[in-house]
């Protein structure tokens, strides 16, 4: 194991609250923790910075220097919060310049520093600027060089783009990536967008009540989610079964794939893979079964069907195959799935 | 005052239709406002205008104006060395008993401010605790002095202070301050470059506050300063004494006192309250 | 909501009324006296309530001077007891009140701290530069009467403080602040052994004397006589002479 990056076990105790998580991160290497609102990950990231107490059995090592016995200030860390959190009374300049002004540098090394940084974020025009007004995309844009600015080991992103719209969002998405992909340390990001953690990060931690439930690289993760929770961020239909060579039992159903697996095992397959029929289908070997229509809602340019019955499962269908089958909510129908279209793998 | 008009409101057509203005509300703020007010407008009716000019021009007037400011400027000086460190400890350090601390902050506020400047001799008076040793130490002594005057006003003024800028430092957002430690900045750069300027709205309107009840500071300066023209005599005690004789001479002072304060505070409230 | 309005409205000018109401109603007497007169009026109106049943008697001590401004204001009283001709003529001058009667006399005596750190012995000791002394501010008697004597004794001073009224004065010299004051000789003997009273010449030139008049607007005008022929009798100059006025 190599002594550079970071490796940390962050353990936080509160009334109510539980967070034990550990991971690493490589120089270099972008690791995105993922996880739904309340699971712990800003909590992590906190602690990382050194501004929320990790409890006894917690270890924060980077480089092959323990981190967690330094206060704040003392980390070689840089941050960028999820508003910004941009100085109102600095200047865009002074935001950037305040971090190496802090560790020493003299006023004017601070801000040439931070002169050449905003040139770099594409920002020197608006060096004079003050934060209010900035625009969100350009606030993101100068909190990372804040937080570049003091040559950190660790960058700490949190919800770095949360508080964009969405066209602005597409944009900075993509400069961030490339920004990160430039930073040689570590960084650790986290989110609760899965298309922002596929895209910024090198390797996901799925975190889930204060516990990693998944790890693993970005592609890994979407095609073999291990939770309800990864399977509808990536929008997949996920089953926990047992398997016995090609076919896994799912309560009543017997699902037949083209992966052998043996004892616990999980069946995932996407919505759009399945199908709908009013009468049972003759024919081909497929997954089949009676379910009862749910509901009904659009989803992007087709319509997503809920299906209740032996299992919950959401199938994906055209709207004309929708006027076709003249589904509505109660409606008994048959569903299926390709045996190529699952996906098998163990528990 | 707008009102709905009796066909209902009107739609879309870009002007706000407010309400009805509550008269429960309305008639007690009348109330109240003409409460503040008469009393002044007594004074105003009252003032002996002919004699007006020839009153403000005599010499104890001025000195005793002269003297309120001096000594209300350097009190609230006073009050933002001690008082801002004292609401940073109590907003931002998490003390064992803060909550009993913050209540001995406040006692000023509700004590007679005579018995405050008792409480002061008993303390730096002469044979006061620590007097007594400033006086053997450094031969200073307080009461009768114009320092004594700064002391009496700073301890009835500072409460004002601290809780206003107390308060302005709960509300700020601390994360700003985290957003700074992140950077490398210790506490202190932290308070300097950070809180302060955060706060300094809040820090102004309790300085104001702090200034204008120096200003009028009466109970504790006559008590522990004592009241000798030039030295220790301010416009309040000048008041008052003038009450024992010459009431038109009071009103006269009152009202420069009165005029003198609104002045000031309605220009520090445009430059600074309202700009942040 | 309306009905509500109206009953707090009513409710605020009934009480309004109650405290316009004459304070001479149901056998009550409202003095107002010279600060210095607390113990021996104090010591009367027990006197009086004890020989008419039923009365009551209520005191305002203070400065002469506040006192008199109060009544010219149309403070609610029934006898006025002032502590120099001077203060009374504020309120007899706005023909307020009949022709005053004098009933006690009161000198200043040189006040100072147990042990009398400062060692002083006469009214001149006083202008020594190294002792602190505290004066009444000339607009009410006691400072009045403090410059009339040291003028004539020929003793210049500088006080470090002017106090508004005797009490004042002589609650610095309690504390041991200042090492003298000039306060009335009646007000030594109250401070208890805290303060030592040393009686000087010059006071002979320098007499108080204390005027005493029903206002002619009394309500309860027939109680407030009694009450000033109370003063005025053996049994008064009696209790006055023990507090130490000398009789007029």
């Amino acid at each position: 194991m190599t002594a550079s990056g970071l490796r940390a076990r962050l353990v936080v105790t509160r009334p109510a609250f539980r967070l034990d998580v550990s991971f690493e991160a490589a120089p270099g290497e972008v690791v995105a923790l993922l996880g739904p609102n309340g699971a712990g990950k800003t909590t992590a990231l906190r602690a990382l910075a050194g501004l929320t107490g990790l409890a006894e059995e917690g270890h924060i090592t980077l480089d092959g220097r323990p981190l967690h016995t330094e206060p704040p200030d003392r980390r070689p860390i840089g941050m960028v919060f999820q508003d910004y959190l941009l100085f109102p009374h600095l200047s865009a300049l002074d935001n950037v310049a305040f971090g190496p002004r802090c560790r020493g540098a003299s006023k004017a090394e601070a801000r040439r520093v931070a002169a050449d940084l905003l040139e770099r974020v594409g920002l020197a025009a608006h060096a004079a600027a003050k934060p209010r007004r900035l625009s969100g995309g350009q606030a993101q844009r100068v909190a990372l060089a804040r937080a570049l600015a003091v040559r950190p080991r660790l960058l700490l992103l949190d919800e770095p783009l949360a508080a964009l719209d969405a066209h602005t969002r597409l944009e900075i998405r993509s400069r961030l990536r490339r920004d990160l992909a430039g930073f040689d340390g570590a960084t650790v990001l986290v989110t609760h967008d899965p298309l922002d953690a596929m895209v910024l990060a090198d390797r996901l931690v799925v975190v889930e009540d204060g516990a990693v439930v998944q790890q693993g690289e970005p592609a890994e993760v979407a095609r073999r989610p291990r939770t309800d929770y990864v399977a509808r961020l990536v929008g997949l239909n996920l089953y926990r079964g047992t398997g016995d060579g090609v076919r896994v039992k799912v309560g009543e159903l017997l699902f037949s794939t083209i992966e052998q697996v043996d004892g616990p095992a999980f069946v995932a397959f996407s919505p759009a893979a399945g199908a709908l029929y009013r009468t049972r289908p003759d024919g081909s070997p497929r997954n089949l079964w009676q379910a009862a229509v749910e509901g009904v809602e659009r989803h992007g340019d087709n319509v997503r069907v809920h299906l209740g019955g032996p299992i919950a499962a959401f199938v994906d269908i055209t709207p004309a195959a929708l006027a076709d089958l003249d589904l509505s909510p109660g409606r008994q129908v048959w569903a299926a799935v390709k045996a190529t279209e699952t996906h098998a793998y163990p528990a | 005052m707008t009102t709905t008009s009796p066909t209902g409101p009107a739609r879309g057509g870009g002007r706000v239709v407010a309400g009805r203005l509550p008269w429960v509300l309305v008639v007690p703020a009348l109330l109240g406002l003409a409460f503040l007010v008469l009393p002044l407008a007594g004074l105003l009716i009252r003032a002996p205008w002919p004699t007006l000019l020839q009153r403000l021009a005599e010499p104890q007037v001025l000195e005793a104006l002269r003297l309120s400011l001096v000594t209300a400027t350097i009190a609230t000086a006073v009050c933002l060395l001690l008082g801002v460190p004292l609401a940073w400890l109590l907003a931002r350090v998490d003390l064992p008993g803060r909550r009993v601390v913050r209540a001995l902050v406040t006692v000023p506020l509700v004590l007679p401010p005579v018995v405050g400047g008792v409480a002061l001799l008993l303390v730096l008076g002469r044979r006061g605790l620590v007097g007594q040793w400033l006086e053997s130490a450094f031969g200073v002594t307080l009461p009768f002095t114009t320092a004594g005057v700064v002391v009496a006003e700073a301890f009835v003024a500072m409460p004002f202070l601290v809780i206003s800028v107390e308060g302005a430092l709960r509300a700020a957002d601390q994360r700003y301050e985290e957003a700074a430690a992140t950077l490398g900045a210790s506490r202190w750069t932290v308070f300097r470059r950070v809180t302060l300027p955060l706060v300094a709205p809040g820090i102004v309107a309790g300085a104001v506050l702090c200034w204008a009840r120096a200003l009028g500071e009466f109970g504790a300066t006559i008590t522990f300063a004592g009241n000798f023209p030039g030295t220790t005599r301010t416009m309040p005690l000048a008041v008052y004494l003038a009450l024992e004789t010459e009431p038109e001479a009071a009103i006269v002072l009152s009202l420069v006192l009165l005029a003198v304060s609104v002045v000031i505070l309605a220009s520090l409230r445009d430059r600074w309250v309202n700009a942040a | 909501m309306r009905r509500l309005l109206l009953t707090v409205l009513a409710a605020a000018l009934v009480l309004a009324g109650c405290g316009a109401e004459p304070s001479g109603a149901g056998g009550k007497v409202t003095v107002f006296a010279a600060a210095s007169l607390t113990e021996s009026f104090t010591r009367l109106g027990e006197a009086f309530e004890a020989a008419h049943p039923g009365t009551a008697v209520t005191f305002n001590f203070g400065s002469s001077a506040t006192l008199a401004q109060q009544i010219v204001q149309g403070a609610p009283a029934d006898v006025f007891a002032a502590a120099s001709p001077a203060t009374m003529r504020t309120v007899t001058d706005a023909s307020l009140a009949d022709e005053p009667v004098t009933f006690a006399r009161n000198k200043l005596e040189i006040a100072v701290p147990a042990g009398n750190p400062a060692n002083v012995r006469v009214l001149a000791d006083l202008a020594d530069p190294g002792v602190k002394v505290a004066l009444c501010a000339e607009q009410v008697p006691c400072g009045a009467a403090a410059a009339q004597a040291l003028e004539a004794a020929g003793v210049r001073l500088t006080p470090v403080t002017l106090e508004q009224d005797v009490k004042a004065t002589l609650t610095k010299v309690r504390l041991g602040e200042v090492d003298a004051a000039l306060v009335y000789r009646t007000d030594v003997p109250a401070a208890g052994g805290e303060v030592l009273g040393i009686p000087f010449p010059e006071a002979d030139r320098a007499v108080n004397d204390y005027p005493i008049v029903v206002l002619g607007d009394a309500p309860a005008g027939d109680l407030a006589r009694r009450f000033v022929e109370l003063v005025l009798s053996p049994q008064g100059k009696d209790v006055l002479a023990k507090a130490g006025f000398e009789a007029p």
